[in-house]
């Protein structure tokens, strides 16, 4: 295995104009980047939300009018799973104060803080608790804690800047001024962040940042930061219960207009369950897996926007969903690795993006949807990809990931990244020193669900919290503030909603009327019966399977 | 059109004369049963090809999130392999099986109440001392991690070094599944790594003095002045906001310091 021959002889023009990148970046002279107007040109022009045919106007619900990826429009206009005349409410199988929907970090983080308000909580998952997109990322996370640099101040630039200016200004406000304490919050329960012997922290620039404010633990800073918060919800299991393989379907109210819980789908036994809450968080991260436009993904295999579906029929709105982002860096070769992230840090760290002929066309610190945009360009438009060995019309570029060791010392690209260096090395790939051939993969959900800081929506009881939400990264996010967004509003939302339920009275009858209304208005724009959603998990099945499974009935995807 | 004769591996040859004749369909043995797969497939992807929709055993598809550990066997040979499924290239003739669930010892601690010793992994992990230094959780970790060596480690008290050592821990479970001492690897590699962030490693003091600042409101008036901008301001203020070279050194300072 390895690199193809083709390939290698390749990487050796990329070699060739190695050393002098290398010092030029020790120079800090840095590629151009650029300006605000030519940003707006480049992504018009290449960035795949601007192509034509690409979004729809939805035709019902509460942003009726707004248009978005066909993907989402569609599981946004479907029916839900279960005919409500079937969905038996009276007898309710759990009852807890806060239903968290999704084990992922925001979930966690909200399990956590509403249980410290006195609340009894449930948290209900897809698939293992911990099994979600926090787990996988890999760079880091930002926040402003080096006084003598930086401060909430510069965050909220760069945060705004990222995005366009289009963001919510309370959602980012919010954000960048909770981040130290979610940093300290993370220290206090163990989490390791990497830093020096006096512990001062190490931090990076990210794509879009004007201080180096990414505090990271290796490429694992998601999974830590993950595994740590679940450890200690495991500590706390006598008021934390866990559901697991047993993803949301439905919400639930009173009849009254507050949030009373949710139907449940055990993917095992196939059962549904009742859970009445006096509150619920929503929390059920991105959508990666509806793979929008065809592209391929780095999200996990739960990412199929259920939140975004069940809170929609409820009645909250959406916002900068149509904005989708592609991680400028996804493995496209070797095809078993296809799609999978490669974090931003390693640009972080110093190494370029370059073409075929080792040029380098684009400063490597762009805001994603600018460097991506700028990649598609180079291997479209300008011709200078490197073609993916065994898929005729396909392209890449190389990620120049030796730089790394050249720029801050022997063993730096194994010590720093440990994970895609044992990943890669499976495949004979060292890459500390030779490049990767990376494209553009889907990667975040940029829009959601419209919440306020402390993640109430109109509904009250219904709070939202992470990728599910939108306003805060306005139309594209910038690195290291996903991680910092969950850990924000997750912790906000788990104690709005505790708070809450402490004060709500007993939660009466419960009725799922909000959904036989969405029907009702599906009907009237003649919107059949043929889709159903949330997704719950994506279709990977063999059709040559599927037309001997003579017997099976599919609802969605799902058996 | 297939025999039955499908428990039976097959032999090299005829894997050769099948590659060529039908693109690169290989066999494989899921569970035992036999199942013809495209050769570039990873053994997740192959489940699926095979017809199988996923539920247990299927998290991040990235490597990272321990849901797909499997073990195989090659034909002829005693040995177990050990991979994620996610990221294990199909092989002609593997048996394999993943272990999406094995049941662990799990101890519920308060971390605030204990201190970073043996004394305090002996006592939510007796089993420790149980462990006879076999090595085969080394050798049956995908993440080629020492394995055995952070469990001495733990043994001696050295916990940052537990720590460091599992630090790429991705939690599968293998080790815990082989361990003839009943161990569970994993769940000490945990507490060993919280109970370093929290007591060993020192604490980030320009943290809690940023936690203090933010908490005295210094901020609540440049970040209002902000929010508050138009559109052609804050675009300015963006545009002219000073950068932090790449080389620059820790304690580069910027030339504007009104709003740290």
């Amino acid at each position: 295995m390895g690199y193809t021959p083709e390939l290698i002889e390749l990487i050796k023009k990329v070699e060739k104009t190695r050393p002098e990148r290398v010092e030029r970046k020790k120079a800090s002279l840095e590629f151009p980047a650029l300006t605000l107007d030519e940003r707006q040109a480049r992504l018009e022009k290449y960035h795949p939300d601007y192509r034509p045919g690409g979004l729809r106007e939805l035709k019902v619900g509460p942003s009726k009018g707004y248009a978005l990826a066909l993907e989402f429009a569609d599981i946004l206009e479907s029916r839900s799973r279960v005919d409500p005349d079937k969905i038996d409410l009276n007898e309710v199988h759990y009852e807890t104060d806060v239903l968290v929907i999704g084990g992922g970090g925001a979930g966690t983080a909200a399990a956590l803080i509403a249980q410290e308000q006195g609340a009894s909580v449930i948290i209900c998952t897809k698939l293992r608790h911990g099994d979600a997109n926090t787990m996988m990322a890999e760079g880091g996370i930002q926040a402003a804690t080096k006084g003598w640099k930086d401060s909430p101040y510069y965050h909220y630039l760069d945060v705004m800047g990222g995005g366009h200016f289009e963001n919510d200004p309370e959602l980012v406000n919010t954000m960048v001024s909770e981040a130290p304490k979610v940093i300290a919050w993370l220290e206090s329960l163990g989490c390791m962040f990497g830093k020096t012997d006096d512990g001062t922290l190490f931090t990076l620039h990210g794509a879009g940042t004007c201080r180096k404010r990414m505090h990271y633990a290796g490429d694992m800073t998601g999974a830590e930061i993950m595994r740590t918060i679940r450890d200690e919800a495991r500590n706390r299991v006598k008021d934390i219960g866990v559901l697991e393989f047993s993803p949301a379907i439905e919400l639930l109210t009173d009849g009254k207009g507050r949030c009373s819980g949710a139907v449940l789908y055990n993917l095992e036994t196939e059962e549904y369950f009742i859970v009445k809450a006096k509150s619920v968080v929503m929390a059920t991260g991105g959508s990666g897996r509806l793979h929008v436009q065809g592209f391929m993904t780095t999200n996990h295999y739960g990412a199929t926007g259920d939140g975004v579906v069940m809170g929609y029929r409820l009645g909250v709105g959406v916002r900068f969903l149509h904005a989708t982002q592609y991680h400028p860096t996804g493995a496209v070769f070797p095809e078993q690795a296809e799609g999978l992230l490669i974090t931003e840090k390693v640009r972080g760290a110093g190494a370029n993006i370059v073409n075929i002929d080792g040029e380098q066309f684009v400063f490597e610190r762009e805001p994603r949807d600018i460097e991506s945009a700028s990649i598609i360009r180079e291997c479209t438009t300008v011709g200078k990809g490197i073609p993916v060995p065994g898929q005729p019309g396909k392209f890449g570029v190389w990620l120049d990931s030796p730089m790394i060791d050249l720029l801050e010392g022997e063993g730096v690209v194994e010590k720093e990244f440990p994970a895609k260096f044992i990943l890669y090395k499976r495949y004979g790939i060292d890459i500390s020193k030779v490049p990767m051939l990376v494209y553009p993969t889907l990667h975040y959900q940029n829009g959601g669900l419209a919440y306020k800081p402390d993640g109430s929506t109109p509904v009250p009881g219904f709070y939202v919290a992470g990728e599910v939400g939108g306003g805060v990264h306005g139309a594209n996010r910038l690195m290291g503030n996903s991680l910092l967004d969950i850990m924000v509003f997750g912790r906000l939302a788990g104690e709005a909603a505790g708070k809450f339920a402490k004060e709500r009275d007993a939660v009466g009858e419960l009725s799922v009327d909000h959904v036989r209304r969405f029907h009702k208005e599906l009907e009237e724009v003649g919107i059949g019966k043929e889709r159903v959603s949330p997704v719950v998990l994506p279709d990977y099945g063999n059709p040559d399977v599927k037309k001997r499974q003579w017997t099976t009935t599919y609802v969605g995807t799902l058996r | 059109m297939a025999t039955a004769e499908q428990i039976q591996t097959v032999p090299e040859e005829q894997i050769q004369a099948q590659m060529a004749e039908r693109t690169d369909l290989i066999p494989i043995f899921i569970m035992g049963k036999r199942y013809d797969v495209p050769s570039t497939l990873t053994i997740q992807k192959a489940f699926e090809f095979a017809g199988y929709q996923l539920i247990r055993g299927c998290g991040c598809r990235g490597g990272i999130c321990g849901a797909c550990a499997t073990v195989y066997r090659m034909p002829g040979s005693p040995k177990i392999h050990v991979g994620l499924a996610c990221q294990t290239v199909v092989q002609p003739n593997m048996y394999l099986a993943m272990v999406p669930f094995f049941p662990a010892n799990r101890a519920a601690y308060q971390l605030e109440e204990i201190k970073p010793d043996v004394k305090t992994l002996l006592k939510y992990y007796p089993e420790l001392a149980k462990c006879m230094g076999c090595n085969t959780c080394t050798k049956s970790c995908p993440m080629d991690l020492p394995v055995m060596e952070y469990i001495s480690a733990a043994l001696r008290g050295d916990i940052e070094k537990v720590a460091e050592l599992s630090f790429p821990c991705v939690m599968c479970g293998i080790c815990t599944s082989r361990c003839p001492a009943e161990l569970s690897q994993y769940n000490i590699g945990m507490l060993c790594r919280r109970l370093t962030g929290r007591y060993i490693w020192p604490k980030a003091v320009h943290l809690q003095e940023m936690v203090a600042k933010i908490q005295s409101g210094r901020y609540q008036e440049p970040l209002k002045k902000l929010m508050t901008a138009d559109l052609q301001t804050l675009r300015k203020l963006y545009v002219e906001r000073e950068m932090e070279p790449h080389a620059a050194e820790e304690m580069w300072t910027p030339q504007e310091k009104q709003y740290l």
